[in-house]
C-alpha cells in the first residue's frame, strides 16, 4: 500500500528551497556571465585544450589507480577483523576531511626531492615533484576515500551469505571474488570510480602544492581556469562552465548504475530480518 | 563409509555427535538456538569447531584439537548447502546459478551449461531458465537453488530450513519434491516442522540447548507423542495406519476415506492436531468423522485452550466447554475426528510397512 505523500510543515519546505537556491543560483549566476559568441574559441584555445588534456588524463590514471588499490583496501576493510582496523579505517578516510593543501605538502615531503622516499626514488632515477606523475598521485591522494568510502558500505550490505553460497559449491577464493562479491558490489563500484574520477577532475590545492602550474605538464583544468581568472575572466568563465557540466554529467552517471542487477525492490532481504520474520 | 561428526563449539555451548550412512537422511529438529544450524555451519565449514574431527566417505572435514589441526576448506569438501532463502547470485539467471558449481569445479561452459539445464528440468523450472532471480517467486526460486545445491552432485547434501521462508501455498509440492531428491541421498535436514522430518528423514536427532536430547529412526521419535519432543515439537496428533480398500485404517480404531490411487497394504500416517478434535459427551459417529470413545487420561491449560489427554490423543476445547462438560481426568469421553481435518500420507520407513508399530498412542 502506498501512503499519500507525507506532509512536512511548511517552513521545512521554505528553508528546503532556500538552500537549493543556494546551490544551484552561483551556477546560473555564472552561466549568465558566459560570452557566449566568443565560448568556442576561448575553450579551445591551445593552453585550455592541454589543461583539458592534461586533466582528463590524469583523471583517468588517478581513478584506475583509486580501483587497483581501493578494492583490495575497501575488501580488508569489509572482510578482515584485526586489531587497529578502525584507526586504519579513520587514516584511509582522513584525505577527505584534510584540506588539499595539507594533503600536497605531506605528498612533497614524500615523494619530493628532499622527502621520505625522494632519495630512494632519486637514486632509482626517478623524480616525481612537479611532474604528471605528481600530479596524479594528488588526484589518487584525495580520491581514493570516496571508492573506498562507498565500496565497503556496499561489501557490508551484502554480506558474506552469498560469497559462503559460492564457497560450498566448490568455487576458489578468487573465483568467488570474481564470480560472486565484485558482481554483487558492481554498481557501488562504478559510482564509486565515477565520483574518485569527478573528484580528481576538480583537484587544486594538492597539484599545486605538489605538482606546481606548467603548462602541459602539471596545470590542470582548475589550475588554469584560476589563472585566466587574474588575466583573461571570459575564459575562466567558459571553462568553468565545462567543469559544470562534466560535474552533471558525473552525478547523473553515479545515479544511473544504481539499478544495475535489478530493482531496488527485488534486492535480497536483510537476512536477519527475514530470519527473525521466518521463525516460529 | 558416510559421516561421522563430532564437535564442540564453545561459543554456541555446542557438544553434538552423530553418525550417517551413505545414502542415509538425517532431520535435526529442536527449538530455536538449539544449534541446529552451527552444525550444518561447522559440516559445511563456515565455522570452525572448538574441538572435534568429522569424516565424510574416508575424508577427514576437521580435526581440531587432537595432534594436529586439519581443516578442508568448504570448496573442497563435496557438500552443499540449501538455506531458508534460496540465496540465489542476483547478478546471474537460473541457469547461471545452477551452472555456477560445475563451472567452478572446472566443467566447460556448454557442458556445465547442459548439466544445468537437466538440473532444472529434474526440479520442474526448466523453463525458467533465463529468467533473473527477482523475477522468480520464492518457490520457484527455492527449486532454483536446490537445483544448484544438486548440480555440483555433492557426497552431502545440507538443507536448514528449505520451507520456512515459502508461502504456505507452496511449501507442500516443495516437500514432495525434496522427498524425491533425498532418496538414496545422504543429506541433514534441519526443520522445525515434524512433517518436515516424518517425510524426508530416515533418522531423527534432537538438539537443546547444544546437546543431543533424542534420536532415533524417524517413526520412532516422531510418533509417540509421549517423548519430549513430540509433544512439544509436533504439537500434532500422529496416528498410524495402513491404507484398506476404502481409506486409511489406523489405531484406536479409527478409519477414516480417502480418494488417492495408493495400493492397499500401503503403510499410512494420519496427522491431526489437537484443536481439529472435538471432544463430548457422546459423539454422534457420522459419515465425516471418526469416533474415539476413551477415558480422559489428564487435562492441562496451554494458553487459552484447555488440552484434553485420552487413547493417546490430544485435543484442545475452549475452556468454556471444558467447564460446561465437566472435563476431568477419569471422565469417558468420546473424540470426534472430521475426516476434513485430518492429513493422511504414506510413510517413508519400510520397517513400518510390515506393522511393527501398534498405534499413535505410544509409550
Amino acid at each position: 500500500m502506498e501512503l499519500t505523500a507525507v506532509r512536512l510543515p511548511r517552513w521545512v519546505l521554505v528553508l528546503a528551497a532556500v538552500g537549493a537556491l543556494f546551490v544551484v543560483l552561483p551556477l546560473v549566476a555564472m552561466a549568465l556571465r558566459v560570452d557566449w559568441p566568443h565560448f568556442v574559441p576561448l575553450v579551445t584555445s591551445e593552453s585550455a585544450r592541454a589543461a583539458l588534456l592534461l586533466s582528463l588524463r590524469t583523471s583517468l590514471a588517478a581513478t584506475a589507480l583509486c580501483v587497483v588499490f581501493g578494492v583490495p583496501m575497501a575488501l580488508v576493510l569489509a572482510r578482515t577483523s584485526f586489531r587497529g582496523q578502525r584507526i586504519l579505517r579513520s587514516l584511509v578516510l582522513l584525505p577527505l576531511v584534510l584540506p588539499p593543501v595539507v594533503g600536497g605538502i605531506a605528498l612533497l615531503y614524500t615523494f619530493g626531492r628532499r622527502g621520505l622516499l625522494g632519495g630512494t626514488l632519486e637514486t632509482l632515477g626517478v623524480d616525481i615533484a612537479f611532474s604528471t606523475t605528481a600530479v596524479v598521485l594528488s588526484q589518487a591522494f584525495v580520491a581514493l576515500p570516496f571508492l573506498v568510502l562507498s565500496l565497503e558500505g556496499a561489501l557490508r550490505t551484502v554480506g558474506t551469505r552469498y560469497e559462503a553460497v559460492g564457497a560450498t559449491l566448490g568455487a576458489s577464493r578468487w573465483t568467488v571474488l570474481r564470480r560472486v562479491t565484485l558482481p554483487l558490489v558492481l554498481p557501488a563500484l562504478v559510482s564509486g570510480a565515477v565520483l574518485s574520477f569527478a573528484r580528481a577532475l576538480g583537484e587544486f590545492g594538492a597539484t599545486l602544492t605538489f605538482a606546481g602550474s606548467l603548462e602541459g605538464t602539471t596545470r590542470t583544468l582548475p589550475l588554469e581556469i584560476y589563472l585566466q581568472r587574474e588575466t583573461d575572466p571570459d575564459a575562466a568563465v567558459a571553462l568553468s562552465l565545462i567543469l559544470v557540466v562534466v560535474a552533471i554529467l558525473v552525478v547523473g552517471a553515479a545515479h544511473r548504475v544504481r539499478p544495475l542487477g535489478g530493482p531496488a525492490t527485488a534486492r535480497p532481504p536483510a537476512p536477519a530480518v527475514r530470519r527473525a520474520a521466518g521463525a516460529p | 563409509m558416510g559421516l561421522s561428526f563430532a564437535a564442540t563449539f564453545a561459543e554456541r555451548n555446542l557438544d553434538v555427535s552423530f553418525e550417517m550412512r551413505t545414502g542415509e537422511t538425517l532431520a535435526v529438529l529442536g527449538p530455536n538456538g538449539a544449534g541446529k544450524s552451527t552444525v550444518l555451519s561447522l559440516l559445511a565449514g563456515l565455522l570452525t569447531p572448538t574441538t572435534g574431527c568429522a569424516e565424510l566417505d574416508g575424508a577427514v572435514l576437521f580435526d581440531v584439537g587432537g595432534s594436529g589441526r586439519t581443516l578442508t576448506e568448504p570448496r573442497e569438501r563435496g557438500i552443499s548447502l540449501l538455506a531458508q532463502d534460496a540465496l540465489l547470485f542476483p547478478h546471474l539467471s537460473a541457469l547461471e546459478n545452477v551452472a555456477f558449481g560445475p563451472r567452478s569445479r572446472g566443467v566447460p561452459r556448454t557442458a556445465a551449461r547442459a548439466a544445468a539445464h537437466k538440473w532444472l528440468e529434474r526440479v520442474g523450472v526448466a523453463e525458467l531458465a533465463h529468467r533473473r532471480p527477482h523475477q522468480l517467486s520464492g518457490g520457484q526460486a527455492q527449486r532454483v537453488a536446490l537445483a544448484r545445491a544438486l548440480a555440483v552432485e555433492p557426497s552431502l547434501l545440507l538443507l536448514d530450513e528449505p520451507l520456512a521462508a515459502l508461502d504456505v501455498s507452496v511449501t507442500p509440492a516443495m516437500r514432495l519434491l525434496l522427498r524425491e531428491v533425498l532418496q538414496e541421498r545422504t543429506a541433514v535436514i534441519v526443520t522445525h516442522d515434524p512433517l518436515d522430518a516424518f517425510l524426508l528423514a530416515d533418522r531423527v536427532l534432537v538438539l537443546e540447548g547444544g546437546r543431543i536430547v533424542e534420536s532415533g529412526p524417524t517413526a520412532e521419535v516422531l510418533t509417540r507423542p509421549v517423548t519430549a519432543f513430540g509433544a512439544r515439537l509436533a504439537g500434532l496428533n500422529l496416528v498410524q495406519g495402513r491404507r484398506t480398500r476404502t481409506g486409511f485404517a489406523g489405531g484406536n480404531g479409527i478409519e477414516v476415506p480417502l480418494a488417492d490411487r495408493l495400493p492397499e497394504g500401503t503403510a499410512l500416517v494420519l496427522a491431526v492436531r489437537p484443536a481439529a478434535i472435538g471432544v463430548s459427551l457422546s459423539g454422534h459417529p457420522g459419515a465425516d468423522a471418526a469416533v474415539v470413545s476413551a477415558e480422559i487420561d489428564d487435562v492441562e491449560h496451554r494458553g487459552d485452550l484447555v488440552r484434553i489427554h485420552a487413547a493417546g490423543l490430544a485435543a484442545d476445547v475452549a475452556p468454556a466447554d471444558a467447564v460446561a462438560h465437566g472435563l476431568v481426568p477419569g471422565l469417558a469421553v468420546d473424540l470426534r475426528i472430521r475426516h476434513g481435518d485430518v492429513t493422511v500420507y504414506p510413510t517413508r520407513r519400510e520397517e513400518q510397512e510390515s506393522g511393527r508399530s501398534t498405534a499413535g498412542s505410544g509409550r
